[in-house]
C-alpha cells in the first residue's frame, strides 16, 4: 500500500491506495508532503560525499573525521508536497537538488538497536533535500538548507513490506525531463538500521517523523535554477516532481 | 496574561497562569503550582543562539561572531516546569543555560529590525542543556550535544510582550540547588531580538510559536542527578527542573 496526504477542498485528508507500479504521480491532486512529523536528514552520509571530503575530514575546522552520523533538521517551512514549487532565491544564488530515500518511522521510537530498527520503519518515500551550496559543514546550515519550501517530500509512503531491498535502489535525478545524475541507496554510508539505532539513542522518534538517509554532492549536475522543473525517482517507491519558480513570483 | 499548558485528566489543557503560580483552568478551577503537570507552553520551530554573548563566547574560548550561530532543535527535547532531565552516564560535562526566549506571535517573512517587535507575542525562560562531552566539528553543536530528549526545559508560561516592555535590559539567573550560578543581563546580547527576528525572516517564514532562545551569559557548571535547576528570567518567570540519572530515565520509560 502507499499512504499520501493530500488537500481536498480545502481541508487535509489521508489517502491509502494500492502500490501499483506506476510511479508518477497524478496531476489532478493538491499533495501535500507525504508526512507531518519531525524531519532529519543525515549530512555526510553518501559514500562519494565522504570521499570528497576525506581530506578536508583531517584539516580545520574539523580536526577529525566524524565519529557518529551528523543530523540536521529540515524545519517545518521547507516542507511541500509533489507539485508544489521550490522558491528559488530573489538574488539568483544557485540551489542544488538533493536527492534521497526517505526513511519514514511508524511507532514510537526510543533507544531502538539496530537488529530491532527496522519494526519502527513504516514505509520509505522520496525526499528533494534543497539545499544553496554546501559551503561548510562546521556549523549548523540554517540558512543553506531551512529556506521555504526547500525540502519536497513524496508524493507518498509506500510501505516497508512493498519495497525490496532499501538499500539498493536507483535515485535518478531528472531536470527538465533530462536525467542529469544517478546514485543508489548502496551509497549510504550509514545504513537505515543503524541510523534509526543512532537517532533514537537521544532523541524519540514519533510516528511520521522522517529520516532524510543521506544525498550526494552537490555537483553542477543538481544545480536548479527558476524555471526548471526537477523530478527525483526512486525506483519501486515514486517520482517527487517539482517546478522551481522564482521566490519574488511566488511572493506575489 | 500568563499562558501555559499543563497535562490534565491526561489531556494536552491550555491554561492561564494567576499570581499565585497556580494554573487556571476554563472553569475557573485553580491548581496549585506544584500539583501541576506542566507541558511546554507551546510549540513550533526552535531556534537557540550560540556564543550570543560576549562574555560566554569567550568562557568557551570563541571570539564573538559576526553572523548570529543559530542552531536548531527538535520537538523531543522540550519538556516543562518542574520535570525531570536525565544526565547521561559515563560524561563529564553537562552544563545548564540559563535563556530568555522570544515567542513568535505572528508570522514574519522579510521583517525588518525596525517592525521586528511587532512580531514577538511573548516571552519565557528556556534551560539550554548541552553535554560538552558529545562535541564534534560537524554542524556544531550536534544534535546529540543540544537535541536530546529532557534536555529543554521551558516555561512555566508565555508572557505578553507588552506586560515585560523592553526585553533588552532584563536580569538572568541560574542556581544549582538554591547556589547562584549563573548571573547575566540580556543588555549584553551580541544580536538582539529585532535583529534576530530580521535575520531569521529574511531566511525563511517564521510562525506563530516559533520560540527563539537568545543565548547564554557566562557561568556554566557542571550539573549531577539530584540537583535542582532554576532559572530565573526577570519580569518573565521562574522555570525549576530536576536532573535525573540514566538509569531512572529509562525506568521512567518502562513505568
Amino acid at each position: 500500500m502507499r499512504h499520501s496526504r493530500i488537500l481536498k477542498a480545502g481541508i487535509a485528508c489521508n489517502q491509502t491506495e494500492d502500490h501499483g507500479t506506476d510511479l508518477i504521480a497524478s496531476q489532478d491532486q493538491q499533495w501535500l508532503p507525504a508526512i507531518n512529523g519531525t524531519v532529519l536528514g543525515i549530512a555526510l552520509n553518501h559514500s562519494d560525499l565522504r570521499d570528497q571530503m576525506d581530506a578536508a575530514f583531517n584539516e580545520k575546522p574539523h580536526v577529525n573525521p566524524p565519529k557518529t552520523p551528523v543530523l540536521h533538521i529540515k524545519t517545518d517551512n521547507t516542507h511541500i508536497g509533489n507539485g508544489v514549487a521550490i522558491p528559488a532565491p530573489a538574488d539568483g544564488e544557485t540551489i542544488y537538488a538533493g536527492p534521497s530515500l526517505g526513511v519514514v518511522i511508524g511507532q514510537q521510537a526510543t533507544r531502538v538497536s539496530a537488529a530491532d530498527a527496522l519494526d519502527y520503519v513504516k514505509g520509505y518515500t522520496v525526499v528533494n533535500e534543497v539545499s544553496l551550496a554546501e559551503n561548510s559543514f562546521y556549523r549548523p546550515a540554517v540558512k543553506a538548507k531551512c529556506r521555504d519550501g526547500f525540502c519536497p517530500i513524496g508524493p507518498w509512503v509506500v510501505d516497508a513490506a512493498d519495497v525490496k531491498a532499501p538499500e539498493s535502489l536507483q535515485v535518478a535525478t531528472y531536470i527538465n525531463g533530462e536525467m542529469q545524475h544517478c546514485t543508489t541507496t548502496a551509497k549510504l554510508h550509514y545504513g537505515i538500521a543503524e541510523i534509526v539505532e543512532y537517532v533514537s539513542s537521544f532523541i524519540t522518534l514519533q510516528p511520521g517523523d522522517l529520516l532524510i538517509a543521506g544525498t550526494p554532492p552537490r555537483t553542477d549536475k543538481l544545480a536548479l535554477k527558476a524555471g526548471d522543473t526537477v523530478a527525483i525517482e526512486i525506483e519501486q517507491i515514486g517520482r517527487l516532481e517539482n517546478p522551481v519558480v522564482a521566490e519574488q513570483e511566488i511572493a506575489s | 496574561m500568563k499562558r501555559a499548558r499543563i497535562l490534565h485528566n491526561g489531556q494536552p489543557t491550555d491554561v492561564t497562569v494567576n499570581n499565585d503560580h497556580q494554573a487556571v483552568l476554563a472553569d475557573g478551577t485553580t491548581l496549585n503550582e506544584n500539583d501541576a503537570h506542566w507541558l511546554p507552553p507551546c510549540d513550533g520551530k526552535i531556534f537557540v543562539l550560540g556564543l550570543n554573548y560576549a562574555d560566554h563566547a569567550s568562557e568557551l574560548a570563541f571570539s564573538a561572531p559576526e553572523e548570529p550561530l543559530v542552531f536548531l532543535k527538535g520537538p523531543n527535547t522540550l519538556i516543562g516546569h518542574n520535570q525531570k532531565t536525565c544526565r547521561p552516564d559515563n560524561v563529564d560535562y553537562m552544563h545548564y543555560e540559563a535563556e530568555l526566549v522570544a515567542i513568535i506571535g505572528k508570522t514574519a517573512k522579510n521583517v525588518s529590525r525596525e517592525d521586528a517587535m511587532d512580531y514577538i507575542g511573548g516571552y519565557t525562560v528556556g534551560n539550554d542543556y548541552a553535554i560538552r562531552d558529545y562535541l564534534e566539528n560537524y554542524y556544531r553543536p550536534n544534535l546529540r550535544v543540544k537535541s536530546r530528549d529532557t534536555c529543554t526545559p521551558v516555561g512555566p508560561f508565555i508572557i505578553d510582550a507588552d506586560e515585560v516592555g523592553d526585553p533588552s535590559n532584563l536580569e538572568l539567573k541560574a542556581y544549582i540547588n538554591g547556589e547562584l550560578k549563573q548571573h547575566g543581563n540580556t543588555k549584553d546580547m551580541i544580536f538582539d531580538i529585532p535583529f534576530l527576528v530580521e535575520y531569521l525572516s529574511a531566511i525563511m517564514t517564521l510562525s506563530p510559536g516559533d520560540m527563539i532562545f537568545t543565548g547564554t551569559p557566562e557561568g556554566l557548571a557542571d550539573v549531577k542527578p539530584g540537583d535542582e535547576v532554576v532559572i530565573e528570567v526577570e519580569k518573565v518567570g521562574r522555570l525549576t527542573n530536576h536532573i535525573i540519572s540514566e538509569d531512572e530515565y529509562v525506568s521512567s520509560l518502562k513505568a
